[in-house]
């Protein structure tokens, strides 16, 4: 299927999809939709504001400026996070290198985005004389738009959430795939043989990993038996004793899909270790070779965003979405509590990212197949008996947790161990 | 178990991090510009002239011998000795030029100079727009105080300075015979012990 036509068929099912909930949601600011009783006022706060600026139009109109006013925030907002994102992950990887990192603009190196972003736009935009110059210009076009609309079904607190679908995580990972297409776009237009070798590493990876990333949450989905964001969400509600949250990746499911989401979602969204599109050390800059300028800041762009995309997701389906982790702290408004575990993990990201070498493509597509796909098909397992056991109470409860436990851990260990076999424990020796 | 691996590598990239907070050891970076490193005392790159005293000019130790203008590999030294009006010698140079876009820093000048005169500088910001004039330093730039030469190489300016004081010390005991011989032909010196 030719990118464009696919690129066609998604608006297609964007615009069958049914809009009326959320439209619904938007024509009654008062009413909220998740339907909880107290709230705060900083919790209506960004509700409040928008209502204030567009609360004298006329119906259709208020609509249509509610949904304009959320498109810009969230791009303002995950905009600026992309900038401090890289300024972030250039200190914490100097830091962790024993150097400081960019110090040199503003004070202490808080202006280096800024100075990024005026290069990237004042350099010379080269497009390849046998490009094809349609799909080279597009490419990342179509892969910024694509990680933008994955941000519409997110919910970002009790009462921010863009866009309610009740397919909403189905909608999502449906975008979030479509991204690779793009790579591989990029890779083909550019009539370069190491774009086009990173366009395939891009697909082989692509279908790797979308299975572990697909198959990791579906015990998430049938523990909260609702695919709508706010559904799951709404679940992982409630806390046993005012301490613990009953967040799923506190549950042995859940822990494991957790896991292997992260994962995945290193692979999908072409970080570091499995930043194999682009490695620079064998493919020079992999897709982005043919790419200067502008161009090439969208795409770093979208890399990020697509980051922050899976971590918004990751904190939705397994970290209680905007649930605050103790029952004493539910005051600070629920936004504040998505953007803390949003920062948490896009942290773990970065620290990964300063850790671990990148894997070669064997043992890339041998981790996916040998070791992901099987133990997030056990997952599904587990998640199931997890599902078929809410009610057992008292002493069941004890061998509920540990049939769970040896269903998550015994998998694990064992595949571990066929896994490593040929190749760990393995000895240097210098020369 | 698989993963204890990654465990142990994320630990330690967490400890650098930390580490590089608090530990010095760790967190190695000088700022250049604006933290000037100390430069280990062997290094050396230029010539420069040494002078005793406060005045830079009159307390130069250089006697204007040319020995160092003529051993100078690559010739870059250049020499004119200063005479006072009646044409006689003042053991001082008038002009002493050194052409540091010449010199290859071998140290041939320090080694071959009699009188210490000589010696290497640590100076290495010498960066300027006029690479003829820019780059040719003249007596002036190049005398700097013995306090200096101490500061920059201090185990090589002590072992001159004994050196020098030894070298005055033989120069008054060949001074002082010449006026009291008497006493030392009364008192014959003590005969050197046989050797073990
Ligand atoms: S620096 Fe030393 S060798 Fe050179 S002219 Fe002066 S005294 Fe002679
Ligand atoms: S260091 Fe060597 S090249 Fe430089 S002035 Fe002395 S003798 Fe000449």
């Amino acid at each position: 299927m030719s990118p464009a036509v696919w690129f066609g068929e998604v608006g297609a099912s964007l615009l069958a999809m049914d809009w009326t909930p959320a439209i619904a949601s938007k024509l009654a600011p008062t009413v909220f939709p998740t339907g909880q009783t107290e709230s705060a006022f900083a919790e209506r706060l960004p509700l409040l504001l928008r209502d204030a600026v567009t609360g004298s139009l006329p119906e259709p109109w208020r609509w249509l400026a509610n949904s304009l006013i959320a498109i810009v925030a969230i791009i303002v907002i995950f905009a600026s996070l992309f900038a401090l994102l890289t300024l972030a992950e250039r200190k914490i990887l100097g830091r962790v290198q024993n150097r400081p990192g960019p110090n040199r603009t503003g004070w202490g190196g808080i202006l280096q985005p800024l100075a990024d972003g005026i290069k990237m736009l004042t350099k010379e935009d080269i497009v390849p004389a046998a490009a094809d110059r349609l799909l080279h210009f597009l490419a990342p076009v179509v892969l910024l738009a694509l990680s933008i609309v994955t941000f519409a079904v997110i919910p970002y607190g009790r009462h921010l959430v863009p866009v309610e679908l009740d397919a909403a995580v189905l909608y999502f990972f449906a975008a979030g795939a479509a991204t690779e297409l793009a790579i591989f776009m990029a890779g083909w237009a550019s009539r370069n043989k190491y774009s086009l070798l990173a366009a395939m590493r891009a697909l082989a990876q692509l279908i790797s990993y979308e299975l572990p990333l697909l198959l990791a949450f579906v015990p998430v989905v049938m523990l909260a038996g609702s695919l709508a964001t706010t559904g799951i969400v709404a679940a992982q509600g409630g806390w046993l004793g005012g301490v613990l949250p009953h967040w799923h990746v506190l549950t042995p499911p859940g822990f494991a899909g957790f896991v292997i989401f992260m994962i995945a979602a290193l692979a999908e969204s072409n970080r570091s270790p499995f930043d194999l599109p682009e490695a620079e050390s064998e493919l020079i800059a992999g897709h982005l070779t043919e790419y200067s300028g502008f161009k090439y800041a969208l795409f770093f762009m979208a890399e990020y965003l697509g980051m922050c995309a899976l971590s918004g997701m990751a904190v939705t389906l397994f970290l209680g979405g905007w649930h605050a982790p103790l029952a004493a702290l539910e005051f600070i408004p629920s936004y504040v509590w998505f953007a803390v575990k949003l920062l948490a993990l896009l942290l773990g990201f970065i620290w990964i990212r300063a850790t671990f070498p990148r894997l070669r493509i064997d043992q890339l597509t041998r981790l996916a197949w040998k070791f992901l796909v099987p133990l997030a098909l056990i997952n599904l397992l587990t998640g199931g008996f997890w599902v078929l056991t809410t009610h057992w109470t008292g002493g069941m409860l004890v061998v509920r947790w540990a049939i769970a436990l040896v269903l998550v851990v015994g998998p694990f260990l064992a595949l571990g161990r066929q896994f490593q076999a040929r190749y760990a424990p393995r000895t240097y020796r210098y020369a | 178990m698989l993963g204890t691996g990654l465990l142990k590598g994320l630990a330690v990239t967490a400890k650098n991090f930390v580490g590089s907070f608090h530990d010095p050891k760790r967190y190695t970076t000088v700022e250049y510009p604006e933290q000037p490193t100390k430069l280990p005392e062997n290094y050396r790159n230029f010539p420069f002239l040494v002078f005793d005293g406060e005045q830079p000019i009159d307390g130069l130790r250089c006697v204007a011998c040319k020995i160092c203008e003529a051993e100078c590999p690559p010739q870059c030294i250049y020499i004119i000795p200063d005479r006072d009006e009646k044409g006689r010698p003042t053991k001082k140079p008038k002009v002493f030029d050194l052409d540091v876009s010449v010199c290859m820093s071998c140290q041939i000048c320090v080694e071959v100079c009699p009188f210490d005169a000589i010696k290497m500088d640590q100076h290495f910001e010498i960066a300027t727009a006029d690479r003829f004039n820019g780059l040719l330093l003249h007596r002036e730039d190049l005398a700097k105080s013995d306090a200096y030469y101490h500061s920059i190489h201090p185990t090589e300016a002590a072992q001159v300075d004994e050196i020098l004081a030894e070298a005055k010390r033989k120069a008054e005991a060949k001074a002082k015979p010449a006026a009291p011989a008497a006493p030392a032909a009364v008192k014959p010196p003590e005969p050197p012990a046989p050797a073990v």
